[in-house]
């Protein structure tokens, strides 16, 4: 994968050939002398100058871009009767995806007036989602799709598990439509390519959360805009992952297919096409994890589905039904992941795992992140005797026959239709965890809250005022000199884009309180991942043993964080960067594994024949042979990190996330609110290309 | 290019099953409307962030699903987004309105897209609270010109140094950020997210003996488990809180009142009837609010328990449809 794109680098040796445990050219630059001197430089300036010119602006204050774009939105809320483009066009697209989910949910999920239920109780969904899994999957994972759209109903949530389904196929679909002959045309047209990455790339980094106060006004609060916003989140990967697909497809092949006389549409469709297919599954694979991914946030547009009880969870410090919807979420997201890996990989005779796209070496911007457990499936790919096409037709004929016969009962029968209160055991599971939760807060709360003190007043407090009382010259000073003396002078450009951006919103001191908590959560982030990433990279059974949890802990979804540390620690900035600390750790954790694993066995051998301890070893050789793999997981960390502590807005996180919360509940501070989604947006990109040319510059050791 | 085996199975089974739903489901019997009335349709209620509004919403969406035969739609929205709905026609009423001056004159006089469908004969309060500690031992708390003696009390990791006055969700009325600022309070306003963050904080503040300062309302059924202490700010008087940025005095007394969308009450639905005669008293609300956050019920549940026992209140709701 061409995630890091390496421009030549006039000071930097070649790679050398073999690996050695001394790497030479980074000490050149100097690199930790000039950092001191940055901070040495701003320490003493913000001793001088504290408190002066921060652009600190009250709350309820607006400047001219904030009214501005106020009057813009009440235009358009105006304008939405009757101007062509927002009712003809927009309205037209709103109401065809909120007339298409309604119609769905009724044949499945809602009541279907006149009938008191949907026009398929929940028995026929249940044998007709598995008789699909049977017919894409197998066997194994049609009983995975069985059992998870039976816990919908165990847990007391068939509606809503249901919904999330359909919200979350709807917005695959339509990214299938629409995102397949994109990526082909990308691969096709070097200039398309070029036009269309950067727009993939905000795409990606913008927080979805900033975005949504002007979606909700354009397509209106419901289904539609909670499709609009899966869908613009969940596109980029496909396209992505199609254009590299078409790409890698060998220039030798297409040569020879060339010179049979093809065409070149004869070219897609019987050469790149065909040989791209498993890479595009994997895209659709990696989009649909991403749809699933915004399940949550889309209750704040009033999109139905699972993420509503997690919102209510969280309105109402409810752990318990937090969990059992999160944890609903997270079976969701193995049913989708297991049963269209298992579909791509029975249907391809050519065998060989996918140079992992999703895998290492990936930055944010470029292909989406390994969100996907696996090791669920790992085992099956024990290549067994496959039974032929005719055998599985007919037996999925004949297993056809019952499902039809559970369909029709489930019209004929109220129990068979409408899921049975009396096997609804999630309020239950709910009030238990709840009631251990409240037994657990009570235990600990003193030692929570010492914790919290320890952390705000020792780290937090002093950096959020070292940088955001200082003057904003000298901070964006602070910035452009460490990110050049970082990443070169192509992080200083876009570090200096990225603060204009910043002050042009107006918004400079909240993007600094917003960016120190950032800072302080992805340092917490790195300690932990170093912590478990040098015990997971260096011992198997470590690796086996934590696993696991990485794996489910990043199939949460982010909101799903807040509830608990919200029980834990109340409200504060603290909360959210505990939140995002959980939620940045998994990624990192597993890149740091991932890299002290990959350091070579022959330099390990080496260093441990010259007869050095452990720690030694670790210090002196893995890490920093491991050095590109730590840059990205900083990077990862970083990122996650940052979309979480957006969110914290909601639990007392305060600055710019707070910002957009209020900008979507608060008529005024629409314009506001916006703002701050770019400021956020500003933000993302610039820790992202920092981060992305240091590791282009320190990662090649 | 042959299309993949399973993909034509599963559209041939599709169609099969569609098939047979159509000549299916006679054994359950269709919802039929009481009452001679237009049928209802589907009936859009916003549900705003507390647990007050959540009564008000599952009551009368309970009533006009069984009355009525209406299909209800709970939509979780911010006050605010829920009159964009109303504007844009996604939804149909908001059934607990706290003022919005500037939202009544935009979308009720200028657009015409929303009216005003009565009071819920709910009394609203807005104000800063202490829990009943505070107020027996620092008696003089209760008048705002104190506060500053005490703000060093207030002090938490979150408030930059001055005292920290713990607001709710970030959707709520609230003048707080204003007034600390023109009554120069040395506080900072710090956000707690929602009502129960609220409730939590008052309950912990109790049981440790911890301070507290807080933005609080009524109706409210927590006042029936803890008896808090109302701050008085300066007196209200009408017109003071004209100016958003220089208001200095006390939230003014708020008559609730419901709204429907205009598209809605065109439309001739007969829960348009049910929404304009809905009406109740503050221990009506507390009652069935206290059901759903202390007891847990389910929200439905709770309203259904409480229909149960008001049939006479309901019956009044209903005349006419």
């Amino acid at each position: 994968m061409t995630a890091v794109d390496t421009a030549p680098e006039p000071a930097a040796a070649p790679p050398p050939k073999e690996e050695q445990p001394r790497i030479v050219t980074r000490d050149k630059r100097h690199t930790g002398w000039k950092l001191l001197g940055i901070a040495v430089v701003w320490v003493v300036g913000w001793s001088l100058l504290k408190g002066q010119n921060t652009l600190a602006v009250p709350f309820q204050q607006l400047n001219s871009f904030d009214t501005w774009i106020n009057g813009l939105r009440d235009d358009i809320q105006a304008a939405a009767q009757t101007n062509w483009f927002f009712h003809g066009v927009i309205g037209n697209i709103s109401d065809f995806f909120n007339w298409l989910v309604t119609q769905i949910q009724q044949l499945v999920s809602i009541p279907s007036p006149p009938r008191p239920v949907p026009e398929i109780g929940w028995l026929g969904v249940v044998a007709l989602l598995g008789w699909v899994g049977l017919a894409a999957a197998g066997v194994r994972w049609a009983l995975l799709v069985i059992v998870t759209v039976l816990l919908f109903g165990f847990c007391g949530l068939w509606q809503d598990g249901i919904d999330t389904l359909i919200i979350t196929v709807i917005a695959v679909v339509t990214c299938i439509v629409i995102g397949i002959p994109v990526g082909i045309a990308m691969s096709r047209r070097k200039w398309l390519s070029a036009a269309i990455t950067p727009v993939l790339d905000i795409m990606q980094t913008m927080p979805s959360f900033a975005y949504l106060a002007p979606l909700a006004l354009i397509f209106g609060i419901g289904a539609s805009s909670a499709v609009v916003l899966t869908i613009i989140y969940s596109l980029p990967p496909l396209v992505r992952i199609t254009e590299h697909g078409i790409r890698t497809v060998p220039a030798t092949t297409i040569e020879a297919a060339g010179s049979m006389g093809l065409t070149q549409s004869q070219l897609l469709r019987k050469v790149q096409l065909p040989m791209a297919r498993r890479t595009i599954v994997v895209g659709i694979n990696q989009c649909t994890m991403a749809a699933l991914s915004m399940a949550v946030i889309s209750a704040f547009v009033a999109g139905p589905g699972l993420g509503q009880d997690v919102m209510n969870a969280l309105q109402n410090l409810d752990v318990g039904t937090a969990a059992v919807a999160g944890g609903l979420i997270v079976m969701i997201a193995i049913m989708l992941d297991r049963t269209t890996t298992a579909a791509s990989e029975r249907r391809e005779r050519v065998q060989g795992r996918v140079a992992s796209v999703s895998g290492m070496g990936v930055m944010l911007t470029n292909v989406v992140l390994e969100r996907l457990p696996r090791w669920a499936s790992e085992d099956s790919r024990v290549s067994r005797r496959r039974p032929s096409a005719l055998m599985r037709r007919i037996s999925l004929g004949v297993v056809a026959i019952p499902v039809l016969v559970c369909v029709y009962l489930s019209r004929q029968y109220i129990d068979l239709a409408q899921f049975p209160e009396s096997w609804d055991f999630g309020g239950d599971i709910a009030r238990k965890i709840n009631d251990f939760v409240n037994w657990f807060v009570n235990q600990v709360d003193t030692f929570t809250t010492g914790f919290k003190n320890l952390v705000t007043y020792g780290l937090l407090n002093p950096l959020q005022d070292l940088m955001a009382q200082s003057p904003w010259w000298l901070m964006a000073f602070v910035l452009l000199s460490v990110g050049f003396v970082l990443g070169g002078i192509r992080a200083l450009v876009a570090v200096a884009v990225c603060e204009a951006i910043i002050l042009g919103t107006g918004l400079w001191n909240d993007s600094m309180i917003t960016l120190t908590m950032t800072l302080v959560a992805t340092i917490l982030v790195m300690i932990i991942a170093l912590v478990l990433g040098v015990a997971m990279g260096r011992n198997r059974v470590a690796d086996v043993t934590i696993r696991p949890f990485l794996d489910t802990f990043q199939t949460i979804p982010s909101f799903v964080y807040l509830v608990p540390a919200l029980a834990l620690f109340g409200v504060g900035r603290f909360t959210a960067i505990v939140a995002a600390v959980a939620y940045g750790v998994p990624i990192a954790t597993k890149l740091v594994a991932d890299g002290i694993r990959g350091v070579s066995s022959t330099t390990v051998e080496a260093a441990r024949a010259s007869g050095i301890t452990s720690w030694q070893m670790i210090l002196k050789v893995q890490i920093p042979m491991a050095r590109e793999s730590l840059v990205l997981a900083t990077n990862q960390g970083l990122l996650y990190v940052l979309s979480v502590v957006v969110i914290g807005g909601l639990v007392g996180g305060g600055s710019l996330g707070y910002l957009v919360v209020s900008g979507f509940s608060q008529d005024q501070l629409f314009g506001k609110g916006l703002a701050a989604g770019i400021a956020i947006t500003a933000l993302g990109v610039m820790l992202d290309r920092v981060a992305r040319y240091s590791a282009a510059r320190y990662g090649r050791g | 290019m042959r299309r993949p085996l399973h993909l034509r199975l599963i559209g041939v089974a599709a169609a099969a099953a569609l098939m047979l739903s159509a000549c299916g489901g006679g054994g359950i019997k269709d919802n039929t409307t009481s009452g001679s009335g237009k049928s209802c349709g589907t009936f859009n209620i916003a549900v705003n962030p507390w647990t007050g509004y959540v009564a008000d919403a599952y009551v009368v969406g309970v009533v006009a699903q069984e009355k009525l035969g209406c299909t209800v739609n709970y939509k979780n929205v911010k006050e605010e987004v829920g009159w964009q709905g109303m504007s844009s026609g996604t939804i149909d009423t908001i059934l607990e309105n706290w003022g919005h001056a500037d939202l009544v004159k935009k979308y009720v006089t200028d657009q015409k897209t929303v009216e005003d469908a009565g009071m819920t004969g709910n009394e609203g309060i807005i104000g800063w609270y202490v829990p009943p500690w505070m107020a027996q031992k620092y008696p003089d708390i209760t008048n705002w010109k104190n506060l500053n003696k005490y703000a060093s009390m207030f002090k938490t990791s979150e408030s930059g140094g001055k005292g920290q006055l713990l607001d709710g969700d970030p959707s709520y009325v609230t003048n707080d950020e204003a007034l600390v600022k023109n009554l120069n309070l040395d506080y900072q306003v710090v956000v707690g997210g929602s009502e129960a963050a609220l409730i939590q904080s008052f309950r912990s503040a109790e049981k440790n003996k911890t301070p507290l300062l807080a933005y609080f309302y009524e109706p409210q059924w927590f006042f029936s488990e803890m008896k808090l202490v109302r701050v008085h700010l300066p007196k209200y008087t009408p017109g003071c809180d004209a100016d958003a940025a220089k208001v200095a005095c006390d939230y003014p007394p708020y008559h609730l009142n419901k709204l429907i969308s205009t598209k809605f009450a065109d439309s001739g639905s007969p829960a348009v009837t049910l929404v304009k005669q809905f009406h109740w008293t503050n221990d009506d609300q507390n009652e069935v609010a206290e059901y759903i956050a202390k007891d847990g019920m389910k929200p439905e549940d709770a309203a259904k328990k409480w229909i149960d026992a008001n049939p006479d209140l309901v019956n009044q709701w209903l005349q006419g449809t």
